[in-house]
C-alpha cells in the first residue's frame, strides 16, 4: 500500500521543467539551435532526382529556406530546334522531358498541324491518345516506383518497374524503339498499329488496375507511409495557382483542372473518364490523384481501342506526309514529294502558335514560331517540370529535411524537363 | 479563346484605359494575341488579370531577327473560368531591352523571366534576383538569340584545360 504511494510520489516529483527552460542566448543572440545551417545538397546526389542542386538554409533539422539551382543538364534543345526541318526536330524535343516522350512530341506536332492547318485522321488521334495515355502510366508508374525508394521502399520499385517494361514492350512492338519513339509525326502517326497490338494492349489493360490495387495494398496501409506522406508540403489551391503550377499537383487541392476536359483536343471528349481531385493538397493526396490517374488512363485507353476508327493513319496531304513506299515505283509526283520532304522538309506559314496539352506533370505547352522556312525560328516548352520547381519552396518551408526528400520525390520533376 | 470580336473589345477596353498606348490585335488560327508597347505592358496584364486572365500558363522569349524591335516577350495568359486564353506580346530592341517584371502580379514569372534573361538578354525591371538559370553564371552571351554562332563551344578535357579560355583565369 505505502510502496505504491511512494512510487506514485517518485512519479509525481519528475517535472518538464528542465525541458520548458529555454536556453540562455549566447554571444550573438542567437540559441544553439536557431543558428542557421546552409546547406548544399546535389547535384549529385541519388534523391534529387536527376541533377538538380537546392541550397537548403536549415534551422537545425527544420528547412526555412530553399533555392533550386538549375542547369547542370542544359543541352541547348531549343537552339539544336532551330538548326533542323520540322520533321527532324521531333526526336529532339522528344528528349526533353525523358518520361513524357509522346507528350512532347504531340504538343510540338500540334503547334506544327495549327500552323499548317492541316487536319489529322481520325485513327492518327486515337491511337495518339492511346500511346499518350500509355505514356501517363508508364511516367507515373517511374515517379510511384522512384518516390517510394525514396521513402524506403525498395520492393515497389521493382514492381512498378516490372508493369513499366510491359509498356515499354508495347511501344517497342508499335514503333520499333522502346522510349523516344518518333511515332508522332507532323499530320499523323508514324505507321500504324500491327497485328497482335491490341489484344496485348488490352491484355495490359484489364492487368493494369489491379496491379494499381496491389501497389495499393503495399503502400495506403502501411504505417511509415501514411505518416510521411499526410499533411506534409501542404499549399493552398491560390497560392500554387499564382506560381502556376497544374496537374496532379493541382488537382490534389481539389481544383479539377485539366485540359484533356477543360479544352479537348486529340479528340478527347469522344472518352468517359473522370478527373480524380484530392482535398487537402498534402503528398497523400498527390499520391493517391496520381493513383487514380493510372486507372482513368486504362480506361480511355479500352474505349480508344473499342471505338478506334478504321481510315488512315497520317493525313494524305503530300507536301505534309511521306507518301506510301508502293507509290515511288509508280507515280513520278510521288517520288518529287517524298524527295521534297525528305532533303528540304516542308514549308510552314509564317506564324506563332502556343499549344498547350495536359503531360503528366501539368500544361505542358509548345510555342512554335515559323518564319515560313523549312525550320522553325523559335521552339519554346513550356515544362511543367521547371514550372514546378518554384513551387518547392513553398512546399517545404519549416517542415523536417527528411519531408523535403519526399516532398520532391512527390513533386516528380524531371531534370531533362527542367534544364531542357 | 476570345473570338475575334472578343479580342477587339478587350483592346477597346485596353485603349480607353491608356489612350496614348498603341495597341495592337492579331488573330490567327482561332488565337488570339494583344501587342502591347512596353511601357504600357504592366498596367494592361494587371487589368487582365483582374478581368479573369488570372492565370500566366507560360512566358517565353522571341528573337525576330532580322526584324526590328528584335526581341520579343510573350505572356500566355489562361482564363481558368471561362477556360479561354490570351497571348500579349511585347517588342523591345536590343540596345534598350528593357521590360517590366511581372513577378508581383504572377508569381511563375520568376524562373520564367530568368530563363529569358538568359537565353535572349532581356532585362525584366523590378526583378526581385534577375540572374542566369540555365547557364552558368560566368558565361558571356546570350545563346537563344539568333545571330549566336552555332557550335565552337569548347569542351573540356585534361589534354586542353589550360588552353580552353575563361578557365582558370
Amino acid at each position: 500500500m505505502s510502496s505504491v504511494s511512494d512510487y506514485r510520489r517518485m512519479e509525481e516529483s519528475i517535472t518538464m521543467a528542465p525541458l520548458e527552460r529555454p536556453q540562455a542566448p549566447d554571444a550573438v543572440g542567437q540559441r544553439a539551435e536557431q543558428e542557421l545551417l546552409t546547406l548544399n545538397m546535389g547535384p549529385h546526389h541519388p534523391a534529387t532526382h536527376g541533377v538538380l542542386r537546392l541550397l537548403v538554409t536549415l534551422e537545425g533539422e527544420v528547412v526555412r529556406d530553399l533555392e533550386p539551382i538549375v542547369g547542370y543538364l542544359h543541352t541547348g534543345i531549343e537552339k539544336t530546334c532551330e538548326d533542323k526541318a520540322y520533321w527532324k526536330v521531333i526526336p529532339v524535343i522528344e528528349r526533353m522531358d525523358y518520361l513524357a516522350y509522346y507528350f512532347n512530341a504531340m504538343a510540338f506536332c500540334g503547334a506544327v498541324e495549327t500552323l499548317l492547318d492541316v487536319e489529322v485522321p481520325p485513327r492518327a488521334q486515337y491511337l495518339r491518345v492511346i500511346h499518350m495515355e500509355l505514356n501517363r502510366i508508364m511516367s507515373h508508374l517511374v515517379w510511384l516506383g522512384t518516390s517510394a525508394l525514396d521513402l524506403g521502399a525498395i520492393s515497389m520499385f521493382w514492381y512498378c518497374f516490372r508493369e513499366r517494361e510491359s509498356i515499354l514492350d508495347l511501344f517497342e512492338m508499335s514503333s520499333g524503339q522502346r522510349m523516344h519513339t518518333r511515332y508522332f509525326q507532323v499530320g499523323g502517326v508514324i505507321e500504324d498499329i500491327p497485328a497482335g497490338f491490341e489484344a496485348r494492349v488490352r491484355a495490359f489493360c484489364d492487368a493494369m488496375p489491379e496491379r494499381v490495387s496491389q501497389y495499393e495494398a503495399i503502400l495506403d496501409r502501411n504505417e511509415i507511409v501514411l505518416q510521411r506522406l499526410r499533411h506534409i508540403g501542404v499549399v493552398d489551391e491560390a497560392t500554387l495557382l499564382g506560381l502556376g503550377v497544374t496537374g496532379p499537383l493541382l488537382r490534389a487541392t481539389g481544383n479539377p483542372w485539366d485540359l484533356r476536359k477543360a479544352t479537348p483536343y486529340c479528340s478527347y471528349d469522344h472518352f468517359d473518364f473522370k478527373i480524380p481531385v484530392g482535398t487537402v493538397g498534402d503528398n497523400y493526396d498527390r499520391f493517391r490523384v496520381r493513383m487514380a490517374e493510372m486507372r482513368e488512363s486504362t480506361k480511355i485507353i479500352l474505349q480508344a481501342l473499342d471505338g478506334l476508327p478504321e481510315g488512315p493513319y497520317i493525313t494524305s496531304d503530300r507536301k505534309v506526309a511521306l507518301p506510301p513506299r508502293h507509290e515511288l515505283a509508280t507515280s513520278m509526283e510521288a517520288l518529287i514529294h517524298h524527295f521534297k520532304l525528305v532533303t528540304e522538309g516542308m514549308r510552314v506559314p509564317p506564324g506563332e502558335i502556343y499549344n498547350p496539352i495536359e503531360g503528366p506533370r501539368g500544361e505542358l505547352g509548345c510555342f512554335v514560331r515559323s518564319d515560313g522556312s523549312s525550320k522553325p525560328a523559335r521552339v519554346h516548352m513550356r515544362e511543367p517540370s521547371f514550372v514546378h520547381m518554384q513551387a518547392l519552396a513553398e512546399m517545404v518551408r519549416d517542415a523536417y529535411i527528411a519531408d523535403l526528400i519526399a516532398t520532391l520525390a512527390v513533386l516528380d520533376p524531371i531534370i531533362g524537363g527542367v534544364d531542357r | 479563346m476570345p473570338d475575334a470580336t472578343g479580342l477587339e473589345l478587350i483592346a477597346r477596353d485596353l485603349r480607353e484605359r491608356e489612350p496614348e498606348r498603341a495597341v495592337d490585335t492579331l488573330y490567327f488560327r482561332d488565337r488570339a494575341t494583344l501587342q502591347l508597347e512596353p511601357g504600357g505592358l504592366l498596367g494592361a496584364l494587371g487589368h487582365l488579370r483582374e478581368r479573369g486572365f488570372s492565370f500566366l500558363a507560360s512566358l517565353h522569349g522571341v528573337d525576330y531577327f532580322p526584324e526590328e524591335p528584335r526581341l520579343g516577350v510573350i505572356y500566355e495568359l489562361l482564363d481558368m473560368d471561362s477556360v479561354d486564353r490570351l497571348t500579349v506580346k511585347v517588342r523591345v530592341a536590343t540596345d534598350e531591352p528593357e521590360v517590366a517584371s511581372v513577378v508581383e502580379l504572377f508569381p511563375t514569372a520568376d524562373f520564367q523571366e530568368r530563363e529569358v534573361y538568359d537565353m535572349f538578354g532581356v532585362v525584366f525591371e523590378g526583378h526581385p534576383n534577375l540572374r542566369r538559370i540555365l547557364m552558368p553564371d560566368d558565361y558571356e552571351g546570350y545563346p537563344q538569340r539568333r545571330d549566336f554562332p552555332i557550335g565552337g563551344e569548347p569542351v573540356l578535357f585534361t589534354h586542353n584545360e589550360n588552353s580552353v579560355p575563361r578557365w582558370f583565369a
